[in-house]
This record gives structure tokens, C-alpha cells and sequence, in this order.
């Protein structure tokens, strides 16, 4: 019995470091966006590889989480649900290092006036983040708050979504080229997704909820 | 010859064990829970513990509804309730084996021109109604401690699921207990008044009575049904059936075990009694209709959401339908097997002899139903006690001697 509960722990804590990975990750990208937009290279280069490094260790600790869920047949009955929003929440980190990599790549040009813009809409995409995995930890233990959590996601969605119009307008009101505003439009999108990709989660986490608790 | 005789209660047993054990263990291996070979060991170490020491209080109510007498006659109820089960269940109509048996007797009740103890008979009936509703009542009132206490507790879902697959095991070998308890006597119960064992001593440590001996076969039948065929039933039960949260498997499960224990428990039974209580009778009930009551238990605590009225349409039809068919079944097995087979299937004034061995048996004092008479046990602690009572035991088990002669006289 002892063993059992031993291995549970573990499997707990690893759980919980696999979540504040995905965490790290947020962080890492909010510091990425806003040092490419002051122009600190090598500061945004290190943000970048931390990232890959984050996503890299997420994978291998997801997939050892995976195996032991299935090789004990822990929680027989949540393990589709847990696995599921696992999963969810890795596709949310690989977003940010994804998005992260395009700034490298591509190099965008912003227009000065929307940088401020552009780093709201950061802020509001990771919080949405953040939140999306405080409530997926209550779902392991405070059902309660999983409805707190998942309200704040929805808030931050909302959110950057108002960000990303008022983003775009300005940039389609400029006398840019065409395609420099689309550059602009792509990548204040794929900070958006975060948020978007986040509050999926969410909608998937409330099911199972519904599901453990009733 | 007597070993062919029981083939017919080994099978019935066979058939409870593939079945019933899946009202036990169902949720928790088709849910992958626990594995099978752990749930079909304890199932079977604890069927067989239930069966031979708490295995006589629900055998003593179907032998006052009908004392099957003679071994051919048990062979032939056993048979005609075995025959009822496997029918009604490839039809796919609820059954249960304690409904069958109980139906069989009464064919034979009615075969051998016996009366039939109406009271009995009413206490039983009651007691099919109330099996499902108590159920009922404990797997609610239990849903609704157990699931603001395991809100607010914030246990990690997966301590939880441990403390639960530990919870399931415990439950699981109670109620495997109390299956063993109770449903002995539908598979055992018809032998019991024709029983061809005698006391076995092992050594200084313990004597197993005829009837318990009995009992252990009964059990062993039991298990074998468990391991060799309940695994289908515990898949198609742990996840076509009862879809449910392992937290509400767990209080369905608990709630059954509780209810068959509740009928089988003499110890209860006492207790009652001796508080001035109302006493619960000691039947053997259907552990599906309890697991059924257990679910309906956890839907009315979610507020009556998604209960097939259709469904406990049909179930309530069974406690009609059921003992209807095995009563026929009898009847016209134990026409053929008397007229055909030539076989003796009543032993005429053997009767009076049964109830003097249960009065034998029993721990306490027992009003002797067709006389005022108190008669005392003689394991009654106080000496002076015991001397009179035993006098009293002998004075009395004298005066019943005297009158089966005189039945048997009268009868030859």
C-alpha cells in the first residue's frame, strides 16, 4: 500500500512539474515578444532557446506521464480526460515556442505605434495561459475553483481579441505595403491563438470536470 | 448417487457465481479498477466464508416455506430453478436466482400437496419490494455525505483513485460475504432438510455441521463460476451497464453488500430483537435488484435525472414472471421425475425431524412455533441455567421424537 501511494506522489509531483513547464514557457515567450520588440537581439535569441529547451523537456515528461497512466492503469476511468487535456496544454506551449521561432525567422517589421499593442496582447494571451493551467491543476484537487480559472480564461480571450482588432486596425490605416501589414496581421493572429488554443483547453477541462464531480 | 443429486444446486451455484459476482467486482474490473485474478479470489475466499458461517439465517426462511425432504425432490427443484435462470436470461428477461427457487418450491410445495407457509411466503415477497428500496435509500443517503465531504477534502484525483481501488476491494470482499451469506440458501437451501453430510471434527479446531459442509460445496460451486465464466459478465456489466463514476461504483457496491447482509445477518436480527426493534427477515434477496436499487439511489440524488421507468417496469415483472415460470417448471419436473424416473421426491413425516436439528443449532432462546414451549439452548453461559435448559432441551426433543413415531405410525 505504502509502494502504491509512493508511486502516486511521484506521479503527482511530476504532474505539477509538467505544468509549470508549460508556465515557463508563457513567461519565456511574453520576455521573447517584448525584447524582439526592443530590438534585443541576443537577449530574444536566449528566450528562444530556453523555450525549445522547455518544450523539449515537456515533451519527454508528458510522455512519461503517458506511460506510467497506462502502464499502471491509474485512474482507468479519467485517463482519456487527463491525457486529453495533457496534450492540450503541450500544444499550447508548442504555440508559443512556434510563434517565437517565427519572430526569428521572419523578422517582422512593427510599427512603432503598435508595439504597445503588441505587448498588451502578449500580456493577455499568456495570462490567459497561466490561468488555463492553474485550472487544469484544480481540476486534479480544488473542483471549486476550476470554474474560477476558467472564467479568467474566458476574460483574457476576450481580451486579447479586443487587442487584436484595435492592432489591426491601425495597421490597415497606415501607409505601409500590403504585405508589411500582413506580416503585422499574421503574427498579432498567432499571439491571439495562444489565447484561442488556451480557452480550448478550457472548454475540454469543463467537460471532465462535469464528468469527475457528478 | 447423492453427488448426482447435487449436481443440479452445483450448476445453480456455478450460474450464481458467473453472475452474481459481477454485481460485486463488475464496475471495478471492467473499469480496470482492480484486475480480475484479485477480484476472483477474494470473491471466492469470501463467498465461501459467508456461505458456511452466516449461510443458515436466510436457509431457515425457504425451509419454512417449503422443507424439500427428499434429496431427488432438491435435485429437481435445484434443477427446475437452474432450468428457470438460464431460460429467462437467453430470453434476456431479468431474473433472479432467489426468485427461481423460491418459485421451485412452491411447484413442489404444491406437487407434494405440503402446505405452504403463507407467511413465509408473504415476508419474502416483502422482502424482493424492499431489497431494491433499501438499497435505494443507502447508495442516496451515502451520495449525499460523500460528495460535499470529497469536495471539500481536495484530494488528488489520483490519491482519490487509489483510496478508491482500495475501497473497492474492501467493499468488494464484504459484499462477496454477503453474497456468500445470503444466496447460499437459493443454491443450497433445497438440500438442506434431505442433507446426506454428517459433522466432520478437524481435529480439536473446529467441526464443520452437515449443513455447513453442504454450504462449502455450495461455495466452491460459487467460485468456479466466478473464475470460469463472471469475467464476460463483470466487462459487459463494469462497461455497458453501470456507467459510472468509480466513486458512485463504490456507493452502489457498498449499498448492495450492506442489503444482503442485512438479510442474511442473524447477528443483526438479534440485536433487534433484543432492543424490542422490529427484526429485518433473513431472505435471500437478488443482489442485481440491489445493485439496480443502489443506481437508482445515485440518480435520485442527482436530482432524478435519466431514470428508465421502462426499465424498472420490466425488473418489477420479474418478481412475478420468475417464480410463476420456476413454479411450473417444478411442477412438471417433479411429475416426470416421480412418475417417469420413479424417483421419491417427498419423504412423507420427515418434516419435524428438520426442525429439531435447527433447534439444535441455534444460540439462542427459540419459541417453537406450534407450542408455548421456550426451549434454551445448551450453550447458554450460566450453569444452573444450563442444567435446567439442558433438561428442558431433552424434555422437549423427547416429546418431538414421540410425535414424529406417532406421524409415522400414522402414516404406514
Amino acid at each position: 500500500m505504502a509502494v502504491l501511494f509512493k508511486k502516486i506522489k511521484r506521479l503527482e509531483s511530476q504532474i505539477d512539474n509538467y505544468l509549470d513547464l508549460v508556465v515557463k514557457g508563457g513567461f519565456l515567450f511574453k520576455q521573447g515578444v517584448k525584447y524582439y520588440l526592443e530590438d534585443q537581439t541576443e537577449e530574444f535569441e536566449k528566450r528562444m532557446e530556453s523555450i525549445d529547451t522547455t518544450e523539449s523537456d515537456a515533451d519527454h515528461l508528458r510522455r512519461k506521464i503517458e506511460t506510467k497512466l497506462y502502464l499502471e492503469t491509474l485512474i482507468p476511468e479519467s485517463r482519456g480526460d487527463v491525457l486529453g487535456l495533457l496534450e492540450a496544454c503541450d500544444k499550447v506551449l508548442n504555440m508559443t515556442a512556434e510563434t517565437l521561432h517565427q519572430f526569428s525567422v521572419e523578422i517582422p517589421f512593427i510599427l512603432p505605434e503598435v508595439k504597445n499593442y503588441y505587448i498588451e496582447l502578449t500580456e493577455a494571451s499568456i495570462s490567459a495561459l497561466e490561468e488555463m493551467v492553474a485550472a487544469v491543476r484544480a481540476y486534479f484537487a480544488d473542483s471549486k475553483r476550476v470554474r474560477d480559472h476558467i472564467n479568467k480564461v474566458q476574460l483574457y480571450e476576450s481580451e486579447s481579441d479586443k487587442i487584436a482588432a484595435k492592432l489591426k486596425r491601425i495597421v490597415f490605416r497606415t501607409d505601409i505595403q500590403l504585405s508589411q501589414k500582413m506580416h503585422m496581421r499574421y503574427f498579432a493572429l498567432h499571439i491571439e491563438n495562444i489565447a484561442d488554443e488556451a480557452e480550448d483547453v478550457c472548454d475540454r477541462l469543463s467537460i471532465a470536470a462535469i464528468k469527475r464531480f457528478n | 448417487m447423492i453427488w448426482f443429486y447435487l449436481i443440479s444446486g452445483l450448476f445453480l451455484g456455478w450460474s450464481l457465481g458467473a453472475n452474481d459476482a459481477a454485481n460485486i467486482f463488475g464496475t471495478a474490473v471492467g473499469s480496470r479498477m482492480i484486475k480480475f485474478r484479485t477480484a476472483a479470489i477474494v470473491s471466492a475466499v469470501f463467498v465461501v466464508l459467508g456461505a458456511v458461517i452466516s449461510g443458515a439465517g436466510a436457509t431457515q426462511t425457504l425451509g419454512k416455506l417449503g422443507a424439500v425432504n427428499a434429496i431427488a425432490g432438491s435435485f429437481t427443484v435445484a434443477l427446475s430453478a437452474a432450468v428457470t435462470v438460464t431460460w429467462m436470461t437467453k430470453l434476456k428477461m431479468p431474473v433472479s436466482t432467489s426468485q427461481a427457487i423460491v418459485g421451485a418450491i412452491i411447484g413442489w410445495n404444491f406437487f407434494t400437496g405440503s402446505p405452504t407457509d403463507i407467511n413465509s411466503l408473504i415476508k419474502i415477497v416483502a422482502t424482493w419490494v424492499l431489497c431494491p428500496l433499501l438499497a435505494a435509500a443507502f447508495a442516496f443517503v451515502f451520495y449525499k455525505i460523500t460528495m460535499p465531504v470529497l469536495t471539500r477534502t481536495k484530494i488528488h484525483l489520483l490519491e482519490q483513485d487509489s483510496y478508491n481501488r482500495v475501497g473497492l476491494l474492501l467493499v468488494g470482499a464484504f459484499g462477496a460475504y454477503s453474497l456468500g451469506a445470503n444466496n447460499i440458501a437459493n443454491v443450497m437451501g433445497v438440500f438442506v432438510p434431505a442433507n446426506p453430510f454428517n459433522d466432520l471434527s478437524l481435529g480439536s479446531l473446529f467441526t464443520l455441521s452437515g449443513t455447513q459442509q453442504l454450504f462449502l460445496l455450495g461455495a466452491i460451486a460459487i467460485s468456479v463460476g466466478v473464475f470460469t465464466y463472471s469475467y464476460k459478465v463483470m466487462m459487459t456489466v463494469g462497461n455497458d451497464l453501470l456507467k459510472l463514476t468509480p466513486i458512485a461504483a463504490l456507493i452502489v457496491v457498498l449499498s448492495e453488500s450492506i442489503v444482503l447482509f442485512l438479510f442474511a445477518s442473524k447477528g443483526i436480527e438479534t440485536w433487534l430483537a433484543s432492543h424490542g426493534l422490529p427484526t429485518i427477515p433473513l431472505v435471500p434477496v437478488s443482489s442485481s435488484h440491489a445493485v439496480i436499487g443502489g443506481i437508482v439511489g445515485i440518480v435520485l440524488a442527482k436530482k432524478g435525472r435519466g431514470i428508465n421507468i421502462k426499465v424498472l417496469g420490466k425488473i418489477s415483472s420479474g418478481w412475478i414472471t420468475t417464480p410463476i415460470i420456476a413454479a411450473i417448471i417444478s411442477f412438471i419436473a417433479l411429475y416426470f421425475a416421480q412418475n417417469v424416473f420413479e424417483q421419491k421426491v417427498v419423504t412423507p413425516g420427515r418434516e419435524t425431524k428438520v426442525e429439531i436439528q435447527e433447534i439444535d443449532t441455534k444460540n439462542e432462546i427459540i419459541r417453537k412455533e406450534n407450542s408455548d414451549e421456550i426451549i434454551f439452548n445448551e450453550n447458554i453461559d450460566d450453569e444452573n441455567h444450563s442444567k435446567s435448559n439442558t433438561e428442558s432441551t431433552t424434555e422437549s426433543d423427547q416429546k418431538n421424537k414421540d410425535k414424529i413415531e406417532r406421524d409415522e405410525n400414522s402414516i404406514y
